[in-house]
């Protein structure tokens, strides 16, 4: 078992930000889809502790943004500061379903209505970042998880076999690699988009980029598995067992796939940041997830027009949750490597 | 010489499997580039199907993957729907453009990663090699796309370097010098953001592959006879590690081309980037295929260059 608290505590991060993601119903005050049209772009609401009058209250309270008077530019707003809206913990608001079945309509917080809590600001429709970008981490954060998945268990297979069984299956298999890893990795996964439907519900939208993203990628996790493998299967325990009539299956179960768990590991704390970057690549292009289901890629597609790049800096704010995910998964690669080198599994 | 010729024949191998593999995908492909034309009420079945028929869309997979090898034996690539032309004019004035930007790009973070690396590998564990790794690692974790949003909005906000196109539109009236400036001003954003990219991996390799040198005992020996610092790194440790950094230059052509797709379509640089992108949106589906070839030409080429490299500085290697 592994004793390290910076491992243990990166996971926990990792995990607790998955789990926020999952439940955005919950940790959102407002739905993805739900608008403002009459404030496009308005600035993260201020989160005020004194009023005009000079009073401290205990509870955060926040202003309605209105249009400064006498400009038209987009974005530009002022607090009306003649009435107040606190912030209320565990609060009713738009209704959603819990695993599909429970109907419920708690928010973990939410101010009244007509006022509405902007965290990370509104983009151009008046919907609010917060709560799109933890819906968008649901298909940005899970469809890199579930694909680096898809590409392990193909490469666990494919390289298994290969290095298991050796021969012509090793041949064809380590062809088919090199084949996938001569095409820019980018290049490949555009061409295999390129094959498909273009505009398809988000559903299946996800389900293609999971699929498609992992499907591409299996090449080098194979590779590398089939490298453990061939030397794993030379050992003299392996050997033994053969000798003893253990059956094909037995020995890769037992003894020889073992030897790959460590590589599986760092490999999907690897694949994870990187898919994750492919789908937030495709959907940033439109090629991904459509409107109005938000993703990290099609939140930031908005940057490319110029005035939102320059104007409205929490634009930014999906790209900044990006990194910091990235940040983690490259701390618990790089914790995973030294770990993997001193234990066993 | 034997050597080069079968790494030719295997590139080519290499490639056939790429176009047969681009074909595949087509066949599972639904819908094709006149599928919205079918949509629309003002052009007949027939018209659609006449169409269809001239580009040869309703054979066969087979008979069209031989009648594409044809066109490509003949040095058309295919034949573009949406431009109407065959793809290999697009596509070479297109990757004329994406190899300036990666060429330049690859020298570049190469030209400083080199010095970074060593000198960083030189003072292990100081202040400056604890620095330099932080930021490389930070760096890591930023993607290209952020990278390239943040460059463009500096660019935007400061006004000092233009943000899209190759050129001026006054790039036909300046003189020799004026375009070289002109030139030099419109790569440098997609550039730098190449770079900062791809640096922090050049970086670790090189880093890593020269403390492993360090430690060796020629290293100390030559230390010990009072062979200048400068010289030790860059005449002895440097040839030393050279070989998996050759390998990483082939390797990082791949990286760079990926990253420039992105970068050429963000900032707005006629590469072949846009181009595929394009064709994608319009189901160009030869000028796709051609497109994925051209790149993958590039990325089989930076390989061979690495070996060609490999192959000149290790006598090891021209022995076999």
């Amino acid at each position: 078992m592994i004793r390290d608290h910076k491992l243990w505590l990166i996971l926990a991060v990792l995990a607790s930000a998955h789990l926020i993601v999952l439940w955005a119903h919950f940790f959102a005050p407002y739905d993805f889809a739900s608008q403002e049209r009459a404030i496009p772009f308005a600035p993260p609401s201020r989160l005020h502790f004194v009023d005009p009058e000079g009073h401290f209250h205990m509870r955060p309270f926040v202003y309605l943004w209105e249009p400064r008077p006498g400009t038209e530019t987009l974005g530009a707003y002022v607090e009306d500061h003649s009435q107040a809206f606190p912030l209320r913990f565990f609060v009713r608001g738009a209704r959603y379903k819990i695993a599909g079945i429970f109907d419920s309509s708690w928010h973990l917080f939410g101010v009244e209505e007509p006022a509405r809590i902007y965290l990370a600001g509104s983009d151009d429709y008046g919907r609010d970042q917060f709560s799109r970008l933890l819906y968008g981490g649901q298909i940005s954060l899970f469809s890199g998880l579930m694909a680096a998945g898809v590409s392990l268990a193909l490469g666990l297979v494919l390289g298994a076999l290969a290095g298991f069984y050796g021969g012509l299956v090793d041949d064809v298999v380590m062809r088919c690699a090199e084949l996938f890893l001569a095409l820019p990795w980018l290049y490949l996964l555009f061409a295999v988009r390129a094959f498909l439907p273009l505009h398809i519900p988000p559903t299946q939208a996800f389900l293609m980029l999971v699929l498609v993203i992992g499907m591409v990628g299996w090449a080098r996790p194979a590779r590398l598995i089939r490298g453990v493998l061939l030397s794993a299967k030379e050992r003299n325990y392996v050997l033994a067992a053969r000798g003893f009539g253990a059956s094909d299956f037995y020995l890769l179960r037992r003894h020889v796939l073992p030897e790959a768990y460590g590589l599986l590991l760092t490999q999907a704390a690897l694949l994870a940041p990187q898919y994750i970057l492919a789908e937030v690549t495709l959907s940033f292009l439109g090629l991904g997830v459509g409107e109005p289901v938000p993703s990290w890629g099609n939140m930031l597609a908005s940057l490319q027009k110029y005035y939102v790049l320059t104007s409205y800096w929490w634009m930014f704010v999906p790209g900044l949750a990006l990194v910091s995910v990235f940040l983690l998964y490259y701390q618990l690669c790089k914790v995973l490597q030294e770990q993997v080198k001193l234990v066993r599994f | 010489m034997r050597y080069f010729f079968r790494r030719l024949i295997h590139t080519m191998f290499l490639l056939l499997g790429v176009s047969v593999l681009s074909f595949l995908f087509v066949a599972l492909a639904p819908g094709d580039y006149f599928e919205e034309m079918r949509l629309n009420p003002q052009i007949s079945q027939a018209t659609v199907a006449a169409m269809r028929s001239k580009y040869g869309l309703d054979q066969p997979l087979p008979k069209r993957y031989f009648r594409w090898m044809q066109s490509v034996l003949r040095g058309e690539l295919g034949f573009s729907f949406s431009y109407d032309t065959p793809v290999r004019p697009l596509l070479v004035a297109r990757a004329k453009n994406t190899l300036l930007l990666t060429a330049t790009a690859a020298l570049l973070s190469w030209l400083v990663a080199i010095p970074l690396g060593v000198w960083s590998s030189s003072r292990k564990a100081k202040w400056l090699d604890r620095v330099l790794t932080l930021g490389t690692t930070t760096l890591l974790a930023i993607p290209d796309l952020m990278l390239a949003l943040v460059l463009l909005l500096i660019a935007l906000r400061t006004g000092w370097f233009p943000t899209g196109g190759l050129h001026d539109i006054r790039f036909s009236r300046l003189n020799a010098w004026g375009k070289v400036e002109d030139t030099v001003a419109h790569i440098f954003l997609p550039v730098m953001c190449l770079v900062l990219g791809s640096l922090p991996i050049l970086f670790r390799h090189i880093r890593s592959a020269l403390v492993e040198v360090l430690d060796s005992p020629f290293i100390r020996s030559a230390r010990g006879h009072g062979i200048p610092e400068g010289r030790v790194l860059f005449l002895y440790a440097l040839p030393a590690a050279a070989n998996p950094l050759i390998s990483l230059f082939g390797f990082s052509v791949g990286t760079l081309l990926s990253a420039s797709l992105l970068v050429e379509v963000l900032m707005s640089w006629p590469g072949i980037g846009p181009l595929l992108v394009e064709a994608i949106l319009a189901r160009d589906i030869y000028l796709v295929i051609g497109a994925v070839m051209f790149s993958t030409l590039f990325l089989v080429g930076g390989n061979l260059l690495a070996d060609l490299l490999l192959y000149l500085a290790d006598p090891r290697i021209r022995m076999e």
